[in-house]
């Protein structure tokens, strides 16, 4: 067996990719901001160097280990370069530690303190970045950013999307989304992984703690909790615990004691979606139509399908997802049965997920009269934080129930929360629908952790084709493969972060893979262990159907439960191309891939010669816009209000002698 | 027309000749970008103009038809005027590629006598018609007049810049047309592929090379041998080559004049490469800030192809091989190899770890050689005369010759290639005529950004990779900045800094927040803010810097500052202590005052001062309050006695 010797001691090699793994068999833990296992290897911060003889210093991430390499990880020169690497990282960091929402969690902060870093001898950090906090979900801060570009590499290689990438040079270099524009003006999905992997406060979960403790403290607020099932498996972690231990009971009796009047599961709402679900998959299975069906319970995942394809959208299911149901049947129903007027119940999600704060903040999600479904979501890291503030020994708390009658769940939408649990749970309570008894309740074939999974399960006669995938880049990776015909499913589940809602990206750290697995598991433990593990067996939601809804898939359940998508854009803003005048007409013409590749820039050559012309200038105001949502017709050209497709290089001079000048305005 | 086989290549280099030789005399106009930036393309077109016009233009077609006979290869396009046969006084006129001495540009070179007239206007291109073309005289005023001895140059070998100079990458720069592919030919282009794929094998190539010797010009000095065995035993079903042509140092300009004025030879350096590691798609990434480089490689690769000496099948091998010419977008990085594989494929251009080298995996994750334009250009010589004619340039672990970009307070700033371990003092005295002005040598920065300062005590050095490294400089892509007594040590180590640091890549974190950091350090010992801490914590970080980089740019981003502290210490030492520039080149470290002597009371200074800091009667010398004054030196600007020391 080939091996190393680690500081004297001999390590064998198995199938290690580099020198840090191996390094790690022999009880170190080598000190890194870039390296996570699942991302390529970057070999930027230099904090794992060590020295292998013959070789000098080298980065142990990036050093495939080799048979009879001598490896030494302490010496004065490793520890000297760690050292400096950490003053530097600090003297150009904002460093408000006190302040930051990453405070006690830092990891710069923590190996600074590790390896004694007790002064930084240069000079501070002179210019400040504005912070971008544009959308409802991720905070970033470019000046605590350490350029490890982890967040880069997990938007384009575990997402596939890239929002982030690095700009500029030198000393200048930043991590930018495109065109140094902010989140909420490009495709950022708010899945939240770059918040998962951030080691720093440059990426952080928007708090929403405030506006909680605002709701709480206001009397004519009746302040309703509703958990979500990844979160009764992390929480403990805020406080000390393993990954994957089952917090249920104590996290209730903690939302007690903040305030909370009513204590709700999600599972509910989990339940309500699987039975819904469930009906609308079995109706397109019998109509052949709109197949494959996608879940559609996660917001980063729905949010890409409508950027990224949205000829697709038919086939994403229309339910809502199990918060957002939740809301609902707070705000329309059970409001009634409480008495207190809809605007006067502030509904608060604990979850697992940034993207869920965009999620309720969709304007589609309201009730009659405007009001908002969901009030406030909190992340399992910022109840922590509030619990915290409010000086509950997590520990020392009693296990409790949750309220009646939304305390009433099943182990199929406990694993909701794990990727493969979706689809469980409406097999589930598929099979119960059908009548079929298959003899069991597990449905281990689209369990697991693979980035895409494959089953086929018989239902009776009927037989489903699934896949359960969970990354987007994996989902892309399908999507494409449907598209194409190369695959055929029935259904599909789909969760944007890997491992599904357990790595979520408002999970506390360090959220990796192994602490995500741990999530899983307990996730199923629990499912084990409750008494009804169908959906269908969920007397509140058949409560729910029998008092207010009908029955699954009625009209009054696609009002209060279903909802509708459209195309979204990928990035959003307007460039001038000419000068501003007041009372001009506008002309947009689009310059989004489609149309680039269509000559969409050779038509603004065009349009700009002749809007400069004597005869126009003064008239026009042209710009160049991201996309007009007509990419198979374009160059799409908006003049005015009028949206033209169809326009070329060729044709640009008649288009704008016939849509532009009848609509300018008459000369002054 | 196409080249089918080595004897057509010999034959048409023959042909090309014997036409060249109907042209009895030749001008040859300097269009390097440093004499075209003079205006050399007027000379050279007032210069045809008026040889035209006298019926006496002789074009290299006209010259080829009139020598028609055996070898005359059919389909030759025939583009020239013909307005006179060669019978009579022929004359031939042509651009050609830099000849280096680029501070007496616009240069125009006669042929056959090897006169080079400098700092040619377009006011002297009559008298050279008149004088030089038809009547075979020289010129003297426009001749290169030793500035010691005042005497004139007749030919270019005479001149002390060219006498010590072995010229084998540069051999036919500015002696002929580098945009006419023919030409090249006639000066023994393509010669050593032609002997190539007449029956050496890839393996005798590899090892021709290594016996040779040459190790990579750009910089690191790789052995090219060793690396091409690595890219050879790699197997894969593609493999690339690469040229290496972003030479971004400050200052240096070798491979640009290759490329700009012998762009076959790189082409023929990079078939040789792509024969022996068994490439069949080649890459020149060139910087996009060099236009005319970028333009004459592009047609220097069309016409190769035209000739069939790129393409399918090549020369009637089975050899098949095609060049595709990358712009830069500027990123000095670029020029480190993975960088520049990064940005070929379209990515940022980032340095990654190695392992994995580019030879085995590299270009889209093949195995590719990147090999630097001068590397590459010693190429065809070291085929055709052997390894041992190589080595007898050089030392015996340098052998060959290298380029190096001469510039600074030296005499004679331009271009020269010598043999490898040349002293420093012969390179900075001899051919570059020492000093400017008169002034006293200080100290020579060689390899650019990535090399080393080195004093007095150094110019014994030789100029190799082991002499040069033992030293803390590195020969790197040679750029050479010779500096004078007015240089300050800690300035120039200030001004390759912020180089670096605004053109390091930005990946890890030693070169991106060490470059910032030195940076401001050295900014704040030229302020006169510095203390004894700084030298001792600007040393540490130097050096944690070198040792901590992911990639060459970071690794040898301090050596400017490890040697000059090394070298000169007791400057900086001045700096911080005495808050003191030794060399009064630090603005900030100036103390002005007024010699009462020679003050006559005019009360200017005092007017001009922004700040109020001169104060006295009128009539009376005046004086300066320290306190107060800025250190603009608008007063010593303004005084009109000189009265005014800072």
């Amino acid at each position: 067996m080939p091996h190393v010797t680690v500081d004297g001691q001999k390590v064998e090699i198995n199938g290690e990719r580099n020198i840090l793994e191996v390094v790690r068999k022999a009880g170190i833990e080598l000190p890194t901001f870039c390296y996570h296992s699942e991302l390529s290897v970057y070999g930027a911060c230099r904090m794992c160097a060590v020295e292998v003889d013959g070789m000098g210093l080298v980065a142990a991430c990036s050093t495939p280990p080799a048979d009879g390499m001598v490896i030494r990880t302490n010496t004065e020169r490793t520890r000297r370069l760690r050292r400096m690497v950490i003053e530097l990282l600090l003297a150009n960091h904002h460093r408000d530690c006190t302040t930051c929402e990453k405070n006690g969690m830092c990891k710069l902060q923590s190996l600074a303190y590790q390896l004694g870093v007790r002064k930084v001898r240069f000079g501070e950090r002179e210019e400040m970045l504005p912070i971008d906090d544009s959308n409802p979900s991720v905070v970033r801060d470019p000046n605590k950013c350490i350029l490890c570009g982890d967040c880069v590499r997990v938007c384009s290689e575990i997402q596939g999307i890239g929002v982030l990438d690095f700009a500029g040079r030198g000393s200048r270099t930043c991590v930018s989304p495109a065109f140094g524009r902010k989140l909420s003006e490009v495709e950022c999905v708010y899945c939240g992984q770059c918040v998962a992997v951030c080691p720093t406060g440059a990426l952080t979960g928007k708090p929403e703690g405030e506006a909680v403790w605002s709701a709480l403290h206001d009397p004519t607020k009746t302040v309703v909790a509703q958990v979500a099932p990844a979160v009764r498996v992390a929480l403990g972690e805020v406080f000390g615990g393993k990954p994957g231990e089952i917090e249920t009971g104590k996290i209730v009796a903690a939302l007690r004691k903040l305030g909370f009047a009513k204590v709700f599961d999600t599972v509910f709402g989990a339940d309500l979606t699987a039975v819904e679900e469930c009906h609308e998959f079995l109706g397109r299975l019998k109509k052949g139509e709109d197949l494959p069906l996608f879940t559609s319970c996660c917001p980063g995942w729905v949010k890409f399908m409508e950027q990224y394809y949205p000829d697709m959208l038919p086939n994403l299911s229309t339910c809502r997802s199990p918060q957002q149901m939740f809301g609902s049947v707070i705000k329309r129903f059970y409001s009634k049965e409480l008495g207190v007027r809809p605007e006067d119940i502030f509904v608060v999600s604990i979850m697992p997920c940034t993207a869920k704060k965009f999620e309720a903040k969709r304007p589609e999600f309201v009730s009659d009269g405007g009001v908002r479904d969901v009030d406030a979501v909190l992340s399992t890291n910022e109840l922590g934080l509030l619990l915290k503030q409010a000086g509950i020994v997590f520990d020392e708390l009693e296990g409790e129930g949750f309220d009646q009658p939304f305390g009433l769940a099943t182990g199929g939408g406990v694993i909701f929360g794990v990727t493969g649990g979706v689809a469980e749970a409406v097999l589930r309570t598929a099979a119960a629908s059908l009548g079929v008894d298959s003899g069991r309740i597990d449905f281990q074939e689209v369990r697991g952790f693979e980035g895409t999974r494959e089953a086929t399960v018989r239902l009776g006669d009927a037989e489903v084709r699934m896949a359960v995938v969970h990354g987007l880049a994996n989902a892309r990776a399908l999507v494409e493969a449907v598209r194409r015909k190369e695959v055929c499913y029935n259904l599909v589940e789909v969760m944007a972060c890997p491992g599904g809602c357990v790595g979520g990206g408002g999970q506390p750290y360090p959220n990796d893979m192994p602490a995500r697995k741990s999530r899983g598991k307990g996730l199923y433990r629990a499912d084990r262990t409750m008494q009804l593990r169908s959906p269908s067996e969920n007397l509140a939601v058949a409560r729910l159907y029998e008092k207010y809804l009908g029955e699954p898939g009625s009209e009054l359940a696609h009002e209060a439960l279903h909802t509708s998508y459209g195309p979204r854009r990928r990035i959003s803003g307007d460039m001038r191309i000419n000068g501003a005048t007041p009372g001009a007409l506008d002309v947009s013409v689009c310059v989004g891939t489609g149309c680039y590749l269509r000559g969409s820039y050779d038509v603004i050559d065009v349009f700009t010669r002749l809007a400069e012309s004597d005869e126009f200038i003064g008239r026009v105001n042209l710009k160049a816009t991201f996309c007009l949502e007509q990419c198979d017709r374009g160059v799409s050209v908006k003049v005015g209000d009028k949206i033209v497709t169809g326009v070329t290089p060729e044709n640009a001079e008649r288009v704008f002698f016939e849509e532009v000048v009848p609509r300018l305005p008459q000369e002054r | 027309m196409v080249l089918k086989t080595r004897q057509d290549v010999e034959s048409f280099a023959d042909e090309m000749r014997r036409a060249l030789g109907r042209q009895k005399v030749r001008a040859l106009v300097c269009a390097g970008t440093g004499c075209m930036a003079n205006g050399s393309l007027k000379v050279y077109e007032k210069l045809r103009g008026l040889v035209r016009a006298k019926g006496l233009l002789v074009e290299l077609d006209m010259a080829r038809d009139a020598c028609s006979g055996a070898g005359a290869v059919e389909g030759t396009k025939v583009t020239s005027d013909r307005t006179a046969g060669p019978t009579t006084a022929a004359i031939g006129v042509s651009i050609s590629g830099c000849h280096g001495f680029c501070q007496m540009g616009p240069l125009v070179r006669i042929e056959p006598q090897g006169i080079l007239y400098v700092k040619v206007k377009p006011e002297d291109v009559e008298e050279i018609v008149e004088t030089t073309l038809v009547r075979g005289e020289v010129v003297e005023r426009l001749l290169y007049h030793d500035p010691s001895t005042g005497e004139p140059a007749r030919t270019e070998d005479s001149i002390p810049f060219y006498r010590r100079q072995v010229r084998v990458v540069l051999a036919n720069c500015g002696r002929m047309n580098p945009e006419d592919i023919r030409e090249a030919i006639a000066h023994g282009g393509y010669q050593a592929i032609a002997r190539i794929l007449d029956g050496m094998t890839p393996e005798q190539v590899i090892e021709t090379v290594t016996a040779s010797g040459l190790r990579g010009r750009g910089g690191a000095g790789f052995p090219t041998g060793r690396k091409w065995s690595f890219a050879r035993a790699a197997v894969s079903d593609k493999k690339y080559v690469i040229c290496n042509g972003d030479e971004g140092d400050p200052g240096a300009f070798m491979d640009r004049s290759v490329m700009e004025g012998d762009p076959h030879k790189v082409i023929e350096g990079l078939m040789i490469a792509a024969y022996a590691i068994g490439a069949d798609e080649g890459f020149i990434y060139v910087r996009a800030e060099y236009p005319v480089a970028v333009s004459r490689l592009k047609k220097a690769v069309e016409q190769a192809r035209e000739y069939g000496l790129l393409g399918r099948d090549i020369l009637g091998s089975d050899f098949a091989f095609d060049i595709t010419i990358k712009e830069g977008a500027g990123a000095f990085v670029c020029g480190e190899e993975t960088a520049l594989i990064s940005s070929i494929q379209g990515k940022r251009g980032m340095p990654s770890p190695r392992p994995p080298y580019p030879a085995t995996c590299g270009l889209f994750g093949k195995p590719t050689v990147i090999n630097n334009v001068e590397t590459l250009a010693n190429l065809p010589s070291i085929i055709l005369k052997g390894p041992d004619w190589f080595r007898s340039y050089g030392t015996p672990t340098s052998p060959g010759t290298k380029t190096f970009a001469l510039a600074g307070q030296v005499a004679n700033t331009g271009l020269v290639e010598v043999p490898m371990g040349l002293p420093l003092r012969d390179l900075i005295f001899e051919i570059g005529g020492g000093i400017r002005s008169g002034r006293k040598f200080k100290a020579v920065q060689i390899g650019g950004p990535s090399g080393g300062c080195l004093g007095e005590e150094h110019l014994d050095v030789g100029l190799d990779y082991e002499s040069l490294a033992k030293v803390g400089a590195m020969v790197g892509s040679g750029g050479m900045v010779v500096m004078d007594d007015t240089a300050c040590m800690v300035e120039v180590a200030r001004f390759f800094m912020k180089f670096t640091q605004s053109e390091s890549c930005g990946k890890c974190v030693p070169c991106r927040e060490g470059t910032r950091q030195m940076l401001a350090l050295l900014t704040k010992i030229t302020e006169g803010k510095g203390t004894p801490d700084d030298l001792e914590l600007l040393q540490e970080l130097a050096l944690a810097v070198k040792d901590g980089s992911l990639c060459g740019l970071g690794k040898t981003a301090p050596n400017p500052v490890l040697t000059t502290l090394r070298y000169f210490r007791p400057e900086y030492e001045a700096h911080v202590v005495q808050k003191r520039c030794p060399a009064g080149a630090c603005q900030a470290l100036r103390v002005y005052s007024i010699d009462a002597s020679k003050c006559r009371g005019c009360t200017l200074c005092a007017k001009v001062c922004p700040v109020g800091a001169i104060s006295g009667e009128r009539g009376k010398p005046h004086a300066i309050d320290p306190e107060k004054c800025i250190k603009c030196g608008t007063c010593a600007e303004k005084c009109r006695f000189g009265a005014i020391r800072g």
